[in-house]
């Protein structure tokens, strides 16, 4: 196992250098123009170009991708165009909202979805069954900037009980943490609840009609027992590929989620790096999801041989 | 139904709410009161006012730098750090003295030495410092507090020039900060304003924070825009930017921030419903809205095109498609200058009042030349003046049979587009759109996109020697009637050579909770005099 993981911790290596050429790349050809925007509207155009020899981009691909590597197996990320912080110290700034709203999404879903599809899949094809798959279709099909809309307008305008907008850090403490997430997190984890729930359903419905579970009714084992001991651990598999999957969707929803809530998170810098032709910014967030994402892949693998003891590497 | 209809819906019935105060900051209430919550209409994405020229760090710099002079409400320069000036009979020697007191933030004392750092890095950038630099002799320090400025040629709008409100502003920084190639970023930012920049709390695109600076000594006159006593009633000001609309109109709605620069027209109607939240016109000079056409590609390199667009243009279709049906908004702009400003003028502005001549458009576009071939009109949907205007000209260019080839992209790759002077095939283009301050269209002194330099002139580099021989003669008028005469027939070149096509004159809104007050209305937000109650 040991092995394995470092085996995989080692494949990441040539995957973040790919994702880094095919990054910058696309940049490089995508059409837009720091310099033009940094100079304002009243600038001229040879104030433009000006702007744009300061800051390099005026140089040959290869020189400005060998730079920006080279300061990469150096440890550092480079420089933000506009603000000239380290972009380290931008992404550090706004780690914490992220991973926050992430993880609070997270388990909120599982303590949602899971025990909703289970349900769904123990009453199949009852009323229950029925109203938790439509909630799941329902849930499926909005927005998340309209759940996020509803919810601010219920919860902050209405019954005025949490806050619109902003973050709190932890260290702060966690109530005020916890006020500010609650909204986008359930505004978030709607799409993700239904996901989950409805391949739960589908998963446990595959494992209820095993043999095993007939024999363990038979047994007499009670139902909570079989449906959350023995069921679900089997039908486990697919839910924990699925929710690994489905982080690449919470960063994606991080983005529009943290815009309607203000929340000071990397998918915001990623949007207003990206309207700012802000590379360095883009390039290095890029590069954190995409470590992020082959670590998260990698935790599920893991977790495989922990819910199924037949699976080893 | 789309996203701006829910979210005028939503605001709508959120105005009717009663506001609370659970999600009040964490902070005493005496605290709470000292610290003001604004809302700005951008990002605060750098801070160096001379090196980047958006609004936003303009506005965030004059709570950080001050300058020489300040315009103040009667669009009259007044003295601001100085304490006299001197010029020669000639007009060719200015001589400058600084007031007792200023300091700068870092407790070193204002010099002469630093003004001279701060207006030879302003010169380098902003179009009045080139003309003064371009007949410069020399600016030196005298000594610590006197600084003279001595020239070739005489330069009457000098005082305008080092306290005009458009960017760059002639900002006022230490030495060793200003000695910075204008093309590059301050790695500082120490000021002598009312507040210093709170750097290690600033979380660019979220949040920016200034404190009161303890060691300011305003001036004893009352504060007008950027002139006067600069009397500092909060503590702290933190800029909180929210992206969405609808996010900021609910926090404001339920006292998470204080006051919202720049509230979108649709939900202006819901803020005014809230007891709670005050709302007026932000700025009385207002904006100006332009149809940019490039003079170096058919088929708008041939005037008569040009003119086409002014015969068919309705100003009322643009104004409605950007502020809605509020008529308190908008006027018909027949020129390029600031309504009731002083050197407004309608001169030659026939062609685009009365009715919309149509069939005039088509003639004039014939005998242009003009056979079908696209034309590319770039438009920025990210930014909704843009959007709007884009789409309004998409059908009016239809209808006058024009070919449109509507590039629609955003903000940032306009930007870089339309520096292009390729043929639009290659990369160019033939019509972008954007608005100006009508702060920088008082007068022609800032005034960039009314020159006719050619080559050297603003995006569509058009070329117009009757444009260029007013703008000369508006620099070197005496006095307000010579001014006046000379923009006058600047407005009639201007319009008969179609170096852009204006699209009306629009205004905005802030809005804040009642429990501020001594809100200015300006071209920027002014945080003098702007007090809390609790």
């Amino acid at each position: 196992m040991v092995s394995y993981i470092f085996r995989r911790v080692l494949s990441t290596l040539p995957v973040m250098g790919i994702v880094a050429l095919f990054v910058f790349s696309l940049l490089y050809i995508a059409p837009g123009d720091p310099a033009a925007v940094i100079a304002g509207d009243q600038a001229s155009p040879a104030d433009v170009e000006r702007i744009r020899q300061g800051l390099g981009l005026d140089r040959p691909f290869l020189v400005q991708f060998g730079t920006w590597v080279w300061q990469i197996l150096h440890g550092n990320l480079g420089t933000s165009i506009f603000t000239n912080m380290p972009v380290s110290a931008m992404i550090a700034q706004r780690i914490e909202p992220t991973l926050s709203l992430m993880a609070i999404t997270l388990v909120l879903t599982i303590l949602v979805a899971v025990p909703l599809g289970v349900v769904a899949a123990w009453k199949a094809g009852s009323w229950v069954d029925r109203t938790i798959m439509a909630f799941a279709v329902f849930a499926f099909s909005l927005p998340v900037f309209v759940v996020g809309y509803v919810l601010a307008f219920v919860f902050s305008l209405q019954f005025e009980w949490l806050p619109v907008q902003g973050y709190t850090p932890l260290a702060a403490g966690l109530w005020p943490w916890l006020q500010n997430l609650i909204l986008p997190a359930l505004a978030l984890g709607t799409v993700y609840i239904a996901l989950i729930a409805r391949i739960t359903r589908a998963s446990m419905l595959e494992v209820l009609q095993q043999d095993y579970v007939r024999t363990a009714r038979a047994k007499g084992l009670d139902t909570r027992n079989i449906l959350f001991v023995h069921a679900l651990k089997n039908a486990a598999v697919p839910i924990v590929t699925v929710i690994g999957i489905g982080i690449a969707l919470l960063i994606g929803g991080a983005v529009v989620t943290e815009s309607v809530f203000a929340i000071p998170g990397l998918g915001r810098l990623t949007i207003d790096a990206i309207l700012r032709r802000d590379y360095p910014v883009i390039q290095g967030i890029v590069l954190l999801f995409s470590f992020l994402y082959v670590i998260v892949n990698l935790l599920v693998d893991v977790t495989y041989t922990l819910v199924d003891p037949r699976i080893r590497y | 139904m789309d996203r701006r209809t829910v979210l005028k819906g939503l605001a709508g019935v959120g105005s009717l709410a009663a506001t609370g105060g659970l999600s009040m900051p964490a902070l005493s209430q005496g605290a709470a009161a000292r610290t003001l919550k604004f809302v700005p209409q951008a990002n605060l994405a750098n801070f160096d006012p001379i090196w980047g020229t958006q609004y936003v760090v303009r506005n965030a710099a004059a709570l950080v730098w001050d300058t020489l002079y300040g315009l103040d409400a009667t669009l009259q320069p007044q003295r601001q750090m100085v304490e006299s000036e001197q010029v020669s009979d000639d007009g060719l020697v200015w001589t400058f003295r600084l007031r007792p007191g200023l300091k700068f933030h870092d407790g070193a004392p204002v010099l002469a030495k630093d003004v001279v750092a701060s207006l030879t890095r302003w010169s380098a950038r902003d179009p009045m410092g080139l003309m003064i630099k371009a007949i410069q002799n020399e600016l030196t320090a005298v000594d610590d507090k006197t600084i003279k400025w001595s020239l070739k040629a005489p330069y009457p709008k000098m005082l305008l020039a080092l306290g005009k409100n458009s960017t760059p502003c002639a900002f006022i920084m230490p030495e060793r900060i200003a000695q910075t190639d204008p093309f590059k970023q301050i790695p500082e930012y120490i000021g002598s304003g009312p507040m210093k920049f709170a750097k290690g709390e600033w979380v660019p695109g979220a949040k920016a924070v200034f404190e009161k600076f303890a060691d300011y000594t305003p001036r004893q006159e009352k504060a007008s825009w950027l002139a006067g006593g600069k009397q500092m009633l909060v503590d702290r000001i933190e800029w909180v930017v929210i992206p969405d609309p609808a996010t900021a109109a609910a926090a404001l709605q339920n006292g998470e921030v204080d006051w919202w620069e720049s509230p979108i027209t649709d939900l202006v109607p819901s803020l005014r419903k809230n007891r709670n939240i005050n709302v007026d016109i932000a700025d009385p000079l207002g904006n100006i809205g332009s149809f940019r056409m490039n003079h170096l590609h058919p088929p708008f390199n041939d005037v008569k095109a040009r003119r086409a667009v002014l015969a068919a243009l309705s100003q009322e279709d643009y104004m409605r498609a950007l502020v809605g049906d509020d008529t308190a908004l908008w006027k018909p702009l027949p020129g390029f200058f600031t309504p009731d400003t002083p050197l407004y003028t309608e001169e030659g502005g026939e062609i685009l009042k009365g009715k919309r001549d149509l069939a005039m458009a088509k003639k004039l576009l014939a005998e242009s030349g003009y056979s079908g071939q696209p034309v590319t009109c770039v438009v920025a949907q990210d930014q909704p003046i843009t959007k709007a205007q884009g789409d309004v000209t998409a059908d009016l260019l239809k209808q006058m049979g024009m070919n449109v080839d509507f590039v629609a992209t955003d903000w940032g790759t306009v930007g870089s587009r339309r520096a292009q002077k390729t043929p639009p095939g290659q990369g160019g283009w033939q019509v972008f759109h954007t608005w100006h301050a009508g702060a920088d269209c008082i007068n022609p002194a800032a005034y960039n996109a009314i020159r006719g330099t050619g080559d050297k002139a603003w995006f569509g580099w058009p070329t117009s020697e009757p444009v260029e021989k007013e703008v000369l003669a508006w620099f070197a008028a005496k006095n307000l009637d010579e001014e006046k005469s000379a923009v006058k027939r600047l407005n009639k070149a201007a319009l008969d050579d179609v170096v852009y096509a204006p699209t009306g004159f629009f205004l905005s809104y802030t809005a804040w909770r009642k429990n501020i007050s001594g809100i200015a209305k300006g071209p920027l937000p002014f945080f003098w005099g702007v007090s809390k109650s609790a």
